[in-house]
């Protein structure tokens, strides 16, 4: 009998600790991440933070250290998205307007187009680097220019788009359509006064989040050629270079003070970044709907 | 009869027939193009990585390509054994899972389990923050300041290594295994923990094995498609790991992936049709088709424990 009540006794204490130890590896798995990233920033910010000036800003890269910038990265980076919201957006919206609005399920080719799209988000960005290279680069005979790597970006965050577009669209009730329905409107009228403006926070919260993983890109812009030394303006039909291939070709250079100036480029990757980040959160917490 | 009647009534009133409405057809059939881009993506992927490939494959044997052991597309005495370049990646890929797997789901077991709903509504969004910055900054990191970091633990790594790049990588991909983890707990009906708990079940016991056995599949859906990251990531190994296509599987080696192999040879100015411009075009083919298997099996998983569940 005793025995009996010591073991349970045991037995309690040995779960509690094991349920803590738990715990704890619970929480180092929840931190690690932010570990990392709390020791990135610090790093990063150490290095680059005094070299983020007016040199960074305005002046065209340079063999010589003290005298260079990242005016072409960041004005390359600014077109791309430019470009990007003119394509990438229309796009996007438009397939997630097929398939939640007029695709029948049912429809084996819908189906294969809803899997398509699933696959598509999952394939390395350097295989799109690759297909930039055969078909826009050579093929259709652009040229390693800004326009084929906006181009090629506008693919890969497609399908981030096309599933914030669809979610947002899916949130908006039925009974909105109904009521539409009811009045005598057109589909078309439907969507496009009822359906799409209820969606738009949800689209535009998507598609800033697109954009910015678009412009952290590196790979695929490697292979469609940004990797030119461009000491001038970028233009859209012309040469281009970006925030992330200068950070790059930085990082490659083998002395010390073009890896701190490649930490500075990182910091203005980064706040660029953050701001739009902030700004999708901004839109989602101000604009959304409960229905 | 008396629809008919009805209908028979109505028309008189100038209620208009059904007819086609050819502007929304048109409208219709703009958003059906829209969808023909991402077809024509894949269709054009496909086409990219094959044609070249095909020639490829005409100068250089499959059998040469999946058995030789040497890599070395540039020299003179050219050799184009593609199991360096799939042995580095592995060996990246073995790291950085290593790191994913179980921080992602002790994340995930933690967000759906423990965390009350005002911590996950913070740490959710604030995860996937890790998820959002570029790859390059982590290549950046993993050679400036994790590589030195290591040695300075005394571990003898090189100055590029597959070890630094990995573990970087792991934990970019922990919010990755998370969310879809976590994405699968949540979809475990709460009667099946309020059963392990009447029992009387500690919180330890209904998180490892009720919860995590019944998400298995999402679980297992989100290790592949980490797996999957982990082999088609490219600036982290291509900055942190070198690129020096041998067999080893020693992590503090210098090793080249195929990602990177793809990323360095498109930087060179190789001449164009020559057989190693279309190494490119093949060792990225066999990059897409393991990617390929992998995604394909983690949508299947996901769809399965939606089906149980949802």
């Amino acid at each position: 009998m005793s025995a009996h009540t010591l073991d349970l006794k045991n037995r309690a204490t040995g779960d509690k600790i094991r349920g803590r130890l738990f715990y704890a590896l619970l929480l180092v798995s929840v931190t690690v991440g932010f570990v990392l990233l709390g020791t990135l920033l610090v790093d990063v910010f150490r290095k680059g933070l005094p070299f983020v000036d007016g040199i960074l800003l305005t002046e065209p890269p340079s063999a010589v250290p003290e005298r260079a910038g990242a005016r072409p990265a960041i004005l390359g980076t600014i077109y791309i998205m430019g470009l990007l919201l003119v394509m990438a957006v229309p796009i996007g919206v438009g397939t997630a307007i097929y398939l939640e609005e007029y695709a029948n399920r049912e429809k084996w080719y819908n189906r294969l187009l809803e899997l398509n799209i699933q696959n598509l988000a999952a394939v390395p960005s350097i295989v799109y680097g690759i297909l930039g290279l055969a078909f826009l680069v050579r093929g259709l005979g652009l040229g390693r220019v800004t326009l084929a790597g906006a181009m090629i970006l506008t693919l890969l965050v497609l399908p981030i788009v096309i599933v914030a577009s669809r979610e947002a669209i899916r949130a908006v009730p039925d009974s909105i359509r109904q009521g539409a329905y009811a009045l005598g409107a057109t589909q078309w009228q439907t969507i496009s006064r009822q359906v799409l403006p209820a969606a738009i926070p949800g689209i535009a919260t998507g598609s800033i989040l697109a954009l910015a993983r678009a412009i952290g890109e590196t790979a695929p812009l490697i292979l469609v050629g940004a990797l030119t030394y461009v000491a001038f303006d970028p233009t859209i039909l012309g040469p281009f270079t970006a925030l992330p291939i200068q950070i790059y070709q930085w990082i490659a250079r083998p002395q010390e003070d073009f890896r701190l100036l490649a930490a500075a480029a990182i910091i203005v990757l980064l706040v660029i970044l953050l701001t739009m980040n902030a700004f999708a959160i901004w839109l989602r917490n101000r604009y959304q709907r409960r229905w | 009869m008396a629809t008919s009647d009805l209908t028979a009534g109505a028309q008189p009133l100038g209620l208009r027939a059904e007819r086609r409405r050819f502007g929304e057809d048109a409208i219709k059939g703009i958003f059906a193009l829209c969808a023909l881009v991402s077809v024509l993506t894949t269709v054009g992927i496909v086409a990219a990585l094959l044609l070249p490939s095909i020639e490829f494959f005409q100068e250089v044997s499959l059998v040469e390509f999946f058995t030789e052991t040497r890599w070395a597309p540039l020299f003179s005495n050219a050799s184009f054994g593609v199991l360096p370049l799939l042995v580095g990646t592995f060996s990246v890929t073995i790291w950085a899972c290593l790191v994913c797997m179980p921080f992602g789901l002790g994340a995930a077991i933690y967000l759906s389990e423990y965390a009350r709903p005002r911590a996950r509504r913070i740490l959710k969004p604030a995860l996937e923050v890790l998820a959002g910055i570029p790859t390059v900054v982590y290549g950046f990191f993993a050679l400036t300041f994790f590589t030195p970091f290591l040695q300075d633990l005394g571990l003898d790594v090189g100055v590029f290594n597959a070890l630094s790049a990995g573990i970087v990588m792991g934990v970019m991909l922990v919010p990755t295994v998370a969310s879809i983890s976590e994405d699968a707990m949540s979809a475990v009906p709460q009667d099946l923990r309020d059963g392990a708990y009447g029992l009387g079940a500690s919180r330890l016991q209904v998180s490892t094995r009720i919860v995590v056995p019944a998400a298995i599949s999402g679980i297992v859906a989100s290790y592949v498609l980490a797996i999957s990251r982990a082999v088609g990531e490219t600036m982290i190994v291509l900055i942190a790991a070198g690129q020096l296509a041998r067999i080893t599987f020693d992590p503090r080696e210098a090793i080249e992936t195929m990602t990177a192999f793809i990323a360095a040879t498109g930087i060179g100015d190789v001449p164009t049709g020559s057989t190693a411009y279309k190494t490119i075009f093949a060792v990225g083919l066999t990059l897409f088709c393991i990617t390929l298997v992998m995604n394909v099996i983690s949508i299947r998983l996901v769809r399965k424990y939606r089906e149980i569940y949802e």
